[in-house]
């Protein structure tokens, strides 16, 4: 993206949170929604957008994946399951089983260890058994790993409720211009941020990138050139699991490592229908919108029909947009050829 | 095999001034010709000419930016595909598009869908009209297989057949709608000696006995000049010339384009 | 040696185009079908009945929803918890609303409207394909069951949100709600199940399945012999979204008797989707195969594990079972894509050789 771009997208967003803003305000004066008042207004669009890189850091994952291997990978909320448990869950052996206190640093370690090592069992198990099939097939495969990975980490670390600590503050909050916001919610955004800048320097500019690119296009063509299918797999389903397991510790430390992380894939879903499958931008801005539009959508219209739409508001809004712009804001365009 | 030169007076389907671009890539640029009921019409020209596009333009996949085509006397800009298909335009891919996971049958019995009428009631119940109907149109197509001498294979899956068999599976399920237009995109790609003289007696007798107007792509030039009645030529997607084989082969043009030229 | 078509001439093609063209598959299918009618229901207890008889056949006609959606147009589909859940609660609203109708006339009103519910969360497969479409049936998924779970007019204002079937008859016996005897329900749902399967086949070897599959093999070569893909498509949703309303009617009214609509939630929709992978997709047999399956293996493993230790969590016992599906799904994926009902035809050619295989 070229930098004039960003700003483009940066003032049209700021417009179209103040118009946003203005329609509720007149839906509030027609008496269709309960009120409307401009600060609040601003703390639900700012938690709304934290909320958001969150569900960037989940969607970056899929992304990755997509990009290399032209699979939806639907088990990615699981491998963020996976992870976060893992990861309590060896600090929790440690402290039972050894007494010792393991530092969460060397927890996150290890589990990128496990991680890779759960990368490498898919490439073999799944994915190269399954070298080019349909992309339906994969996926579906997927479903499958999904089912796997969380029954597997629940058989393993158990199925309750974990506290994370990685000495984060959980409640404090910060008023810029009397706009409230949790420090907690900017801590994760700014990790969020920094990673998927390295991310994308990565996939840009290395030799790693390109080759990624070109099994994503034909894996027996990559092959045919001398590409090492196995290993660019491996990596990137490493690095979608060490992503995976950023998200899990923002997630989970702020919540609890429970099954209900797993559920979080569903919401980076409509994210990538909105960005689309192949934009690391894309998937960054998916993430925003969605988690605006779902917090501003649940806190005034949600109330007046009854609550809870934050279940199917991103859904709903992924499908209006599919049928206006397929690809997704930042998709490659695809030309069906005979 | 040297024919003699029949002569065709009415015109099937006419091509006028068609341009077609993707963004800045000018596919086809004024392009005119006709195709005149009954005869062999051959579209050569180099890779990248833009033959397979003007067969997209023709039924209805591609829609060009200028120009028009009128068909049996209907004149029409953009079509879908399938409305292409029911007025009588039928047509076979480069790459063979077959539905691999249905039988030789069922593959020929799809180009009959357009034929048959009952609803979706009859259907379910099956028995009765819906039965003697899929029964008729069975007949029909048995007729093609034997015609193509395809019996062996009618209850194989058509993804585990042979290249050269997959192909003549495409032209039956394309004789299968009865089409009074039928496009062929190199019919005869990828074939081995025999089965290029057998695709080609396969496509005169089609031509003799149905009376189907035939266009078709073909790069062996050899097939090309003893099929067909008319040539026209593309490069870069314009056309460089038209008209019988003979003429064609005199041109001087042609010879440069794909001779290359020194410069 | 008994499985042989030697000598079993076909000279009409009508006799060639039946369902069964080898003799012995047709005995096989009428006497598997007089066991169930006549057998069945003395031997097997209530409970054989209720957990595994009854289940296996509201999943068959799910299962054959959504085969015709995905196995047999190609339309991968995650909403078929929802699209039951409309069955479900159609069927419902429609029986307390006119306590007059006849029950079979609610089930197939309820099947209607969610065939039209289908059609609708359809549209978008005009212009998406494969996982995008996936994604887009989750909305249905997540919308219908909020939608049924959050307002109460569709339960009646019932305050857990549960639905109690209303008792209802036919020829005088009660077929519905907690009140009907299992082998009622039972044969209620046989006749139902294997009346609609039946059409279902008829369907997808006629013209309209000829067309879903050529969209489901090459959509571009598909609409190039003629057919439209928007109504193929649209009539692929609206009568497999019909099937899997009917299994949601079934559900609430003769399976379970009662329900809520967070019986229907996401896990309900990959349940139906393994079942037509395991047990095949593009094939009605399949549906069965794989409802069967997919109903026996949690009791299966249930038992098993219990057996080993009987002192086993019930938590434990259901990840281990999310375990076995995923790596079962995985494995057919990769050694069979057509499941079950592909193994069973290898099973069948290898038996018309046998003893003798040259």
């Amino acid at each position: 993206m070229k930098p004039l771009h960003v700003v483009y997208w940066v003032v049209g967003a700021v417009v179209a949170i103040f118009a946003i803003g203005a329609f509720h305000l007149a839906l509030a004066e027609i008496g269709w929604i309960p009120f409307f008042d401009w600060t609040f207004y601003f703390e639900v669009a700012a938690a709304g957008l934290l909320q958001g890189v969150m569900y960037s850091l989940v969607a970056l994952g899929f992304v990755l994946i997509f990009k290399a291997s032209g699979i939806f990978n639907f088990a990615q909320g699981s491998l963020v399951l996976f992870a976060a448990l893992t990861m309590v869950g060896l600090m929790e052996f440690a402290e039972r089983e050894l007494g010792i206190e393991l530092h969460w640093t060397i927890s996150f370690l290890l589990t990128v260890g496990v991680m890779i090592a759960v990368a490498i069992a898919i490439e073999r198990l799944v994915l190269r058994p399954l070298v080019n099939q349909p992309q339906i097939i994969l996926f579906m495969a997927t479903i499958g790993i999904f089912y796997f990975m969380d029954g597997f980490g629940q058989t393993l670390w158990g199925s309750d409720v974990k506290v994370l600590d990685v000495g984060m503050p959980i409640a404090a909050a910060v008023e810029p211009l009397g706009v409230r916001m949790n420090v907690y919610d900017l801590i994760a955004a700014g990790v969020g941020a920094v990673l998927v800048a390295v991310l994308a320097v990565f996939f840009q500019y290395t030799r790693i990138g390109r080759a990624l690119r070109a099994v994503a296009d034909d894996h027996q063509a990559a092959l045919s050139v001398g590409i090492p299918l196995k290993t660019i797999w491996t990596i990137v389903w490493s690095v979608a699991g060490v992503v995976a397991l950023v998200a899990g510790i923002m997630w989970g430390g702020k919540a609890g490592v429970q099954f209900s992380l797993a559920l979080i894939a569903f919401k980076a879903l409509p994210v990538l229908i909105l960005g689309g499958f192949t934009s690391i931008p894309g998937a960054i801005v998916g993430g925003l919108i969605i988690g605006y539009g779902e917090q501003v959508a649940e806190n005034f219209v949600g109330l007046a029909i009854g609550g809870a739409i934050q279940d199917w508001f991103a859904y709903m809004l992924a499908l209006v947009f599919l049928l206006f712009r397929p690809q997704g804001l930042f998709g490659e365009r695809i030309i069906e050829r005979v | 095999m040297v024919a003699a030169a029949r002569s065709f007076d009415e015109v099937l389907l006419e091509v006028r001034r068609i341009s077609l671009a993707f963004g800045g890539v000018k596919a086809l640029t004024d392009i005119s010709f006709d195709i005149r009921k009954g005869e062999i019409r051959a579209i050569i020209g180099p890779n990248g000419a833009g033959k397979t596009s003007m067969l997209n333009v023709i039924n209805g996949f591609y829609h060009p930016q200028e120009g028009e085509i009128v068909f049996k006397g209907e004149t029409r800009k953009a079509m879908r595909p399938h409305k292409a298909a029911k007025q009588g335009i039928a047509r076979t891919f480069q790459n063979v598009a077959l539905f691999k996971g249905m039988s030789t049958l069922d593959n020929i019995m799809t180009g009959r869908l357009l034929k048959m009428r009952s609803n979706v009631v009859l259907q379910a119940l099956y028995w009765g009209p819906n039965e003697r109907e899929e029964i008729r149109h069975r007949a029909f197509c048995e007729q093609i297989i034997d015609f193509l001498e395809i019996q062996a294979i009618r209850k194989t899956p058509v993804g585990k057949l042979p290249y050269g068999l997959q192909k003549r599976v495409e032209l039956a399920r394309a004789l299968a709608m009865e089409p009074e237009l039928l496009l062929l995109d190199e019919p005869m790609a990828g074939m081995n000696v025999e089965e290029k003289e057998d695709m080609s007696r396969f496509i005169l007798d089609v031509n003799e006995h149905f009376g189907t107007t035939i266009a078709l792509i073909e790069h062996d030039m050899g097939v090309v000049m003893d099929l067909s009645d008319r040539v026209v030529v593309l490069d870069y997607g314009r056309k460089l010339a038209d008209g019988t084989p003979d003429e064609v082969r005199a041109n001087q043009e042609v010879i440069d384009a794909y001779l290359g030229v020194a410069h | 040696m008994f499985y042989r078509e030697t000598g079993q001439f076909k000279t009409s093609y009508a006799a060639d185009q039946s369902i069964f063209p080898i003799l012995q598959d047709k005995i096989g299918v009428l006497l598997i079908l007089a066991i169930a009618i006549c057998v069945v229901p003395f031997v097997a207890d209530n409970y054989l009945l209720e957990t595994i008889f009854v289940p296996v056949l509201v999943f068959s006609m799910a299962a054959i929803g959504l085969n015709i959606l995905t196995g047999y147009c190609g339309q991968l589909s995650l909403g078929t918890g929802g699209f039951m859940a409309c069955g479900a609660f159609f069927s419902y609203k429609l029986a307390t609303a006119f306590p007059e109708l006849n029950i079979v006339l609610v089930f197939l009103l309820a099947g209607a409207g969610t065939a039209v519910v289908g059609v609708l969360f359809g549209l978008p497969s005009l212009r998406i394909k494969g996982f995008y479409l996936a994604v887009a049936t989750l909305a249905a998924q997540f919308f219908l069951v909020w939608m049924f779970n959050k307002f109460g007019w569709w339960t009646n204002y019932s305050a857990s949100g549960v639905i109690s079937a209303p008792p209802r008859e036919i020829f005088g016996i009660v077929v519905t709600g907690s009140g009907a005897t299992p082998v009622v329900k039972y044969l209620f749902l046989l006749f139902a199940v294997a009346l609609l399967a039946l059409v279902a086949k008829n369907l997808v070897r006629s013209r309209i399945g000829r067309s879903w599959m050529a969209i489901r093999d090459m959509d571009i070569a598909a609409e190039i012999i003629g057919i439209r893909p928007l109504v193929a498509k649209l009539s692929a949703f609206a009568i497999s979204s019909f099937y899997i309303g009917v299994a949601g009617a079934l559900w609430a009214f003769v399976y379970t008797g009662s329900v809520e609509a967070l019986a229907f939630e996401i896990n309900r929709s990959f349940q139906v989707l393994f079942m037509i992978i395991l047990g095949g997709l593009g094939s009605i047999l399949g549906s069965f195969l794989g409802a069967i399956f997919i109903v026996l293996l949690p009791i299966a493993l249930n038992v098993g594990m219990l057996a080993i230790d009987s002192t086993i969590s019930v938590a434990l016992v259901s990840h281990i079972e999310f375990m076995v599906f995923g790596a079962l799904i995985i494995f057919f994926l990769i050694v069979e894509p057509h499941g079950l009902a592909r193994l069973w035809q290898i099973g069948k050619e290898k038996l018309r050789l046998w003893p003798f295989p040259y």
